[in-house]
């Protein structure tokens, strides 16, 4: 399995390197730095930081507008969802978040932002152009994970102690379905196709894949690592590649990254990064990986093609997440 | 309850959560009535469950060293209050209703009545904050009408061990685990020369054994011993700084050479006066200075941080090592009934005994039973009375079946037989 997975990468490797004949297409990374209170601006082709925006307190979730115009942080201390102009790189405005805000997703049009509000226990919808809040939806004990599906239809939000997946309608803005999962799920993604929806599991120390339509957990995939005792392995951050043919589950403080088969859900490899890996993004070409490390105030970036850490690129103070816009 | 009888319930909360002024929740509650008259619920399956718990307790001791450390009047009861909360928003989902029953008996009572009075309004489930004897005649009582108590209090042995009841869980960590726990972390640091100094009454010569059980498993010696005999009127009431201090510097003066002092004084008599008052300059741990404990204030690891919050917003206080034990002792109640999908009491018992039950409470990883003797397995915090220190089990120390089985008596020593 291994093996014909090495001959599809090798494959993978060899139109990418065709591909970069082309002059490559410079992107614009934001790192959200926790404890540092501020955004870290990597060039990626560069590979470097080139400037830094202060934030207000413990700027954790991150996304760019789908235009590219603005970065949404959200600053949990601050009760609020900071909007940030990417060109003159200062804060522009904010979103009423509702208390104490972490994960946030926009939906694909980009029109509207769900954010899980942890301390109370419910998911804010808000209208991102009007910059209003439009709708809040009561959801279980410590909220944590959000997703929206490909389609636009479904939000998912999973909450930490009620251990669940929610299924939020996004018409009636409802929740219409509740699947029970590992302990703590935390962060939840879909596969662009909408075929699955993989869910991490902090405590449960796995990956649950669930079946969109019939919400059943189809599988559960455990990470194990020799020599690392299981409660370092909390998967968190999950990101999948647009063909859909990878997952790479971020582990936090095992220091690793789980790279998943997308189809099969074998753990193809361990790849080791910095410390206590937590959330990243995909460069918009899908050529690298950046992944916020916490502990060690840095980003590691990835070569997706051969599944290679090439660089770590100093951040500022607890790094969280991570989100692609334009240069 | 009714379909839209559970979603009034569910806006009740939410009011009081956000203050919502009250013509538009009545707004939105009409609204969902609407909605509920239309199509299905969102919430709630067809019937609903309803699960009363009961919190059985005693008075709680008044007597501290220090000012900081005296209860408060609702200690315990507002983490079972929580947790009830905290099944209750899951339980919205699932169709359950949780309801916490308390009830308060005084020091020596024959608990038996109020066991009885629990049952007869349909609790299956009491937590209890009991003294041992208490407890197991609370357990004995319970157990024709198929009550089951969770110890959230007694950190004695022999009710996990000679004293075990088959209707007794116990969430409260045992003197042996705790004692084990600081044991590995000073073992690991290499500070195995203990001076023990303990307390002349039966709870702390009990963790005194406990610490010289831990000091042998561990390798640790204990260089010498000394009693400390609780003559009354030690404590903060009247003996004045000037004399506590005199005292402790007596205490402490000619023990050969050692490299912490570790106390043994579960009646809080004299422990809190030792740090910075031995005759040489040692640290203290055990019942001062360095303390194993379930939880501390300043916890904020795996997401403990958002259950300090969600404690201090409802109460105004700071979370107690009790409040959490019975957060957990309620929360394992409600865990139960969420994935076995009853409020069947005596399904949700054989649930909770399966192999397939856990439970999350900011540890790190999933808290389970022991199958022998129902003590729940967990990870012990090393708290220095500002910050937590350490978290046991600590690296290095193996298990072949569960790390956490380091700590405390372990399945080939017990004298347990579950009936």
């Amino acid at each position: 399995m291994i093996g014909t997975s090495i001959l599809r990468h090798v494959g993978l490797t060899i139109a990418v390197l065709a591909a970069t004949t082309a002059p490559s297409l410079a992107y614009t990374a934001y790192v959200s730095n926790e404890k540092g209170n501020s955004i870290s601006v990597v060039d990626t082709d560069a590979l470097k930081t080139i400037a830094t925006i202060k934030t207000g307190e413990r700027p954790r979730g991150i996304e760019v507008s789908r235009d590219g115009k603005f970065v949404f942080v959200a600053t949990g201390d601050d009760n609020t969802i900071q909007i940030i102009d990417t060109t003159t790189r200062k804060i522009v405005g904010e979103l009423p978040s509702g208390p104490d805000p972490e994960q946030f997703a926009l939906d694909p049009a980009g029109k509207f932002l769900y954010v899980a509000n942890e301390d109370d226990a419910a998911v804010t919808v808000i209208d991102v152009e009007a910059r209003k809040a439009v709708a809040k939806i009561p959801v279980g004990v410590e909220p944590e994970g959000i997703a929206v599906s490909p389609d636009g239809k479904t939000v998912i939000c999973t909450s930490e102690t009620t251990s669940m997946a929610h299924f939020i309608d996004t018409t009636d803005r409802k929740v219409v379905a509740n699947v029970l999962i590992g302990s703590r799920p935390r962060s939840a993604a879909f596969k662009p196709d909408g075929s699955e929806l993989w869910i991490t599991s902090e405590v449960g120390g796995g990956l649950s894949i669930i079946n969109p339509t019939t919400r059943k957990i189809t599988k559960v995939v455990r990470f194990t690592i020799p020599g690392l005792r299981a409660e370092k392995i909390q998967p968190v951050g999950i990101n999948i590649t647009s063909d859909g043919k990878l997952g790479f589950i971020h582990l936090g403080p095992s220091n690793r990254i789980a790279v998943v088969d997308g189809t099969t859900h074998e753990v193809l490899k361990y790849l080791l990064v910095g410390q206590r890996v937590w959330h990243g993004a995909f460069t918009p070409d899908g050529k690298y990986l950046l992944a916020a490390n916490g502990l060690s105030n840095d980003v590691s970036v990835i070569d997706v093609a051969n599944l290679k850490v090439i660089k770590s690129i100093q951040v500022g103070e607890l790094p969280w997440g991570v989100a692609m816009g334009p240069k | 309850m009714g379909r839209y009888a559970a979603r009034l319930y569910l806006l009740r909360n939410l009011a009081r959560k956000h203050t919502v002024p009250a013509a538009r929740l009545w707004l939105t509650a009409m609204a969902c009535v609407a909605a509920s008259w239309i199509g299905t619920p969102a919430f709630a399956q067809s019937q609903s469950q309803s699960i009363k718990i009961g919190y059985l307790h005693g008075p709680l001791s008044k007597e501290k060293i220090s000012l900081i450390d005296i209860p408060a009047p609702n200690d315990g009861l507002a983490g079972a209050q929580l947790a009830i909360d905290d099944n209750n928003t899951t339980g919205s989902f699932l169709g359950q209703r949780f309801e916490l029953i308390e009830s308060k008996i005084g020091d020596g009572d024959d608990p038996a009545p109020a066991v009885k009075a629990l049952a007869d309004q349909g609790v299956a489930f009491i937590a209890a904050n009991l003294p041992a004897n208490q407890l197991l005649q609370a357990a004995d009582a319970g157990k024709a009408s198929g009550e089951v108590l969770i110890n959230a209090g007694a950190p004695d042995e022999r009710l996990r061990e000679q004293d075990c009841r088959a209707n007794l869980i116990h969430v409260a960590p045992s003197r042996f685990m705790l004692a084990d726990a600081l044991a590995q972390y000073l073992v690991l640091r290499k500070w195995r020369n203990w001076f023990l100094v303990s307390g002349s009454h039966d709870g702390d010569k009990a963790f005194a054994d406990a610490l010289r059980h831990a000091a042998k498993r561990f390798g640790a010696k204990i260089v010498a011993e000394k009693e400390f005999k609780d003559t009354g009127g030690a404590r903060r009431t009247d003996s004045g700084l000037a004399e506590v201090q005199r005292q402790m510097i007596d205490l402490t003066q000619g023990a050969p050479d050692y490299d912490i002092l570790v106390a043994a004084d579960e009646s809080e008599v004299f422990a809190g006066y030792l740090p910075y008052r031995t005759w040489t300059p040692r640290l203290v741990a055990g019942s001062a200075g360095l303390v194993p404990t379930t939880w501390d204030a300043a916890f904020d690891q795996w997401g403990a941080l958002q259950l300090q919050n969600r404690f201090k917003k409802k109460f105004q206080r700071f979370m107690t090592p009790l409040d959490m034990q019975l957060w957990t002792a309620v929360r394992i109640v409600g865990e139960a009934a969420a994935h076995a999908n009853t409020a069947d009491s005596a399904k949700l018992f054989a649930y909770i005994k399966s192999p397939e039950f856990s439970v999350a409470a900011f540890k790190g990883q999933k808290l389970t039973l022991r199958d022998w003797n129902l003590q729940l397995r967990q990870p012990i915090l090393l708290f220095d009375g500002r910050n937590t220190v350490s978290i046991s089990p600590q690296e290095g120390f193996l298990h072949q079946s569960s790390e956490l089985d380091t700590l405390g008596l372990d399945r080939p020593e017990t004298k347990c037989k579950l009936q």
